[in-house]
């Protein structure tokens, strides 16, 4: 059985990965990412892993390490945060279209500049069109669990995808709190060993990452569309599996206290906890609020969230990240777009807060539903505001 | 739910003091957190460190701004630090010091409960190091009633190992040898 311990979320994310036989990792340590980088490498150096620890002279040829390894048949691993990630952001979608299964873990911090180290989601955003299915996280049971679901997901055969779970830089990783590691025996059980389509090997030659001009190209970009589209069946099915294993249950979209909602905020990553403590106050004093938890980035679950905020009248999505000189925040322009052809909508009001480690206290969320009830002419529905920045 | 922020600097172990203090009551079967401030650190400049403790599973991920509990490991950031900030009316502060309740009180400009023990000297003499983070883990245990102080051993010696002990009775100490002033 599983044991509740307490443990820094950024070791016990490497301590999961250890239970998942992997073969390789090819991690380059960066804040707020570092930790889950040497514990790695530690568990791989005292033996208590059958592993191989690439160490690499940067995120580059970490993530060029394990696109080879997995493309060789090694279950491979790498993690990294903010300019580490921009600085592999030209093999993601390379990985992608090779459909190799490989697993990285990103400690979601700011992208410079102005250099900071701290939380925010700048660094994913950025990847979003890599190909890559893409989960968020809001504590530390969450981020291992997704971390050793991330394996089967990408492995399956009708998924053959890379997947990045995006926890937190500090909020999450730096933090000690409690949850259930599940035992080797259990991993063993939920996790089965990967087998892999094709391998690089000398003795069956096959080439991988090969050519393609304008005769097939948009053919192989349909291809890879479909393949990340279709894998939320196998999303879906590897949750309902670990939920009945481990009890612990994950949807695309989930919501706390949304069904009979006035006014609904969608949060990605770690705040989603801070904010259901809102909405509790907000329903302590009679206010009909309730929260959506978007955990799924790609493949973007359009028909949960059209269903889940199909009767609401006033939505709050909060981002933290911009898309400078477009339409607001990146998850804002998502949700609109999800909408745009419902017959009924509600009025989408973005909040962008949280930058470079800007903290959100309960209050933040309690005033911004207040905010968005007292704007009783809509002048701010459809529109972009910076919550709480100074001017 | 309590909440404590720990004052100290860089390099004397207000961090590990929180992670310790947290796994523990955990493993005592509480929720709790522990976390630094977040961001660069240096050596011998100041620092802060947090610790949640309740019954219940602890929701809230933003910082810390109104601590029932302070604790300030390093009495020399006394007038560099606002200490006191934030601290609730009804909180409580601990300091690492020799000196008299008056002095500190002064100092501070503070009325509310105070509790003063000379960690610094304990580690000394128990140890043989300055370092008081574990030995001031005992004054928090008195103060709060978190949890026994039975509870922090095994994090203590899974930390410590063959110093575990010596660092076992600095605590015990402070936790018999704390004042508390109301």
């Amino acid at each position: 059985m599983g044991k509740r311990i307490g443990m820094e979320v950024a070791v016990a994310v490497a301590e999961a990965v250890g239970l998942c036989n992997i073969d390789m990792a090819a991690v380059y340590p960066i804040t707020p990412q570092s930790h889950i980088a040497e514990h790695l490498s530690d568990l791989v150096a005292n033996g208590q892993i059958d592993a191989e620890f690439v160490t690499v002279e940067s995120e580059h040829s970490a993530m060029s390490a394990v696109i080879g390894a997995s493309g060789a048949g090694a279950r491979s691993y790498t993690a990294t945060s903010s300019q580490g990630l921009m600085y592999m952001h030209e093999l993601l979608p390379i990985a992608s279209a090779m459909r190799l299964p490989i697993t990285m873990a990103i400690a979601n911090r700011a992208v410079s500049g102005p250099l900071n180290i701290l939380n925010d989601h700048t660094d994913i955003m950025p990847q979003r069109d890599s190909g890559w299915i893409s989960v968020f996280v809001e504590n530390g049971q969450e981020a291992i669990d997704m971390s050793i679901m991330a394996f089967k997901i990408a492995e399956h055969k009708d998924v053959m995808l890379p997947v990045n779970v995006n926890i937190d830089g500090f909020q999450l990783t730096h933090m000690v709190e409690p949850f259930e590691m599940p035992s080797q025996e259990e991993v063993d059980a939920f996790l089965p060993p990967f087998v892999p389509h094709a391998t690089l090997h000398p003795a069956k030659p096959v080439t991988m990452g090969a050519f393609a001009m304008s005769d097939y190209f948009t053919e192989i970009m349909k291809a890879k569309d479909e393949a990340l589209l279709n894998s939320k069946k196998v999303i879906l099915d590897v949750w309902d599996e670990w939920a009945k294993m481990f009890g612990r249950s994950y949807k695309p979209v989930e919501t706390y206290k949304a069904d009979d909602a006035d006014v609904l905020m969608l949060t990605m990553g770690s705040m989603g906890e801070t904010a259901q403590m809102a909405i509790d106050q907000l329903r302590g004093r009679g206010v009909k609020a309730g929260l959506v938890k978007l955990r799924l980035w790609r493949p973007f679950p359009h028909s949960e969230i059209k269903a889940v905020l199909k009767n609401v009248k006033k939505l709050i999505v909060t981002d933290r990240a911009i898309s400078f000189g477009g339409p607001g925040g990146p998850v804002f322009s998502e949700i609109k777009s999800a909408l745009y052809a419902e017959a009924s909508r509600p009025l989408i009001y973005n909040y962008i807060f949280g930058l470079g480690g800007r903290d959100v206290a309960v209050g933040e969320f309690v005033g911004m539903v207040d905010k968005v009830l007292a704007d009783t002419k809509n002048k701010a529905a459809d529109t972009y505001e910076f919550w709480g920045v100074r001017e | 739910m309590i909440e404590v922020r720990w004052h100290g600097r860089g390099g004397q172990g207000a961090v590990t003091s929180v992670e310790l203090l947290a796994v523990s009551a955990i493993a005592a079967g509480k929720f709790a957190q522990g976390f630094p401030s977040f961001g660069p650190e240096r050596r011998g400049a100041p620092v802060a460190a947090f610790t949640r403790v309740a019954d219940k599973k602890i929701n809230v991920r933003s910082g810390i701004y109104e601590p029932d509990v302070v604790l300030v490991l390093d009495s020399s950031l006394i007038g560099l630090v606002n200490v006191t900030e934030g601290l609730k009316p009804d909180g409580k502060l601990i300091v690492n010091t020799p000196k008299s309740p008056e002095e500190i009180r002064t100092a501070l400009d503070y009325r509310g409960t105070l509790a003063l023990v000379d960690g610094t000297g304990i580690a000394r003499k128990e140890m043989g190091v300055p370092i008081a983070n574990t030995t001031m883990i005992g004054a928090l245990l008195k103060v709060t009633g978190i949890m026994k102080l039975d509870a922090m051993k095994e994090a203590i010696e899974h930390r410590f190992g063959r110093i575990a002990q010596k660092n076992l009775n600095a605590m015990k100490r402070a936790y018999d040898e704390i004042t508390i002033y109301n």
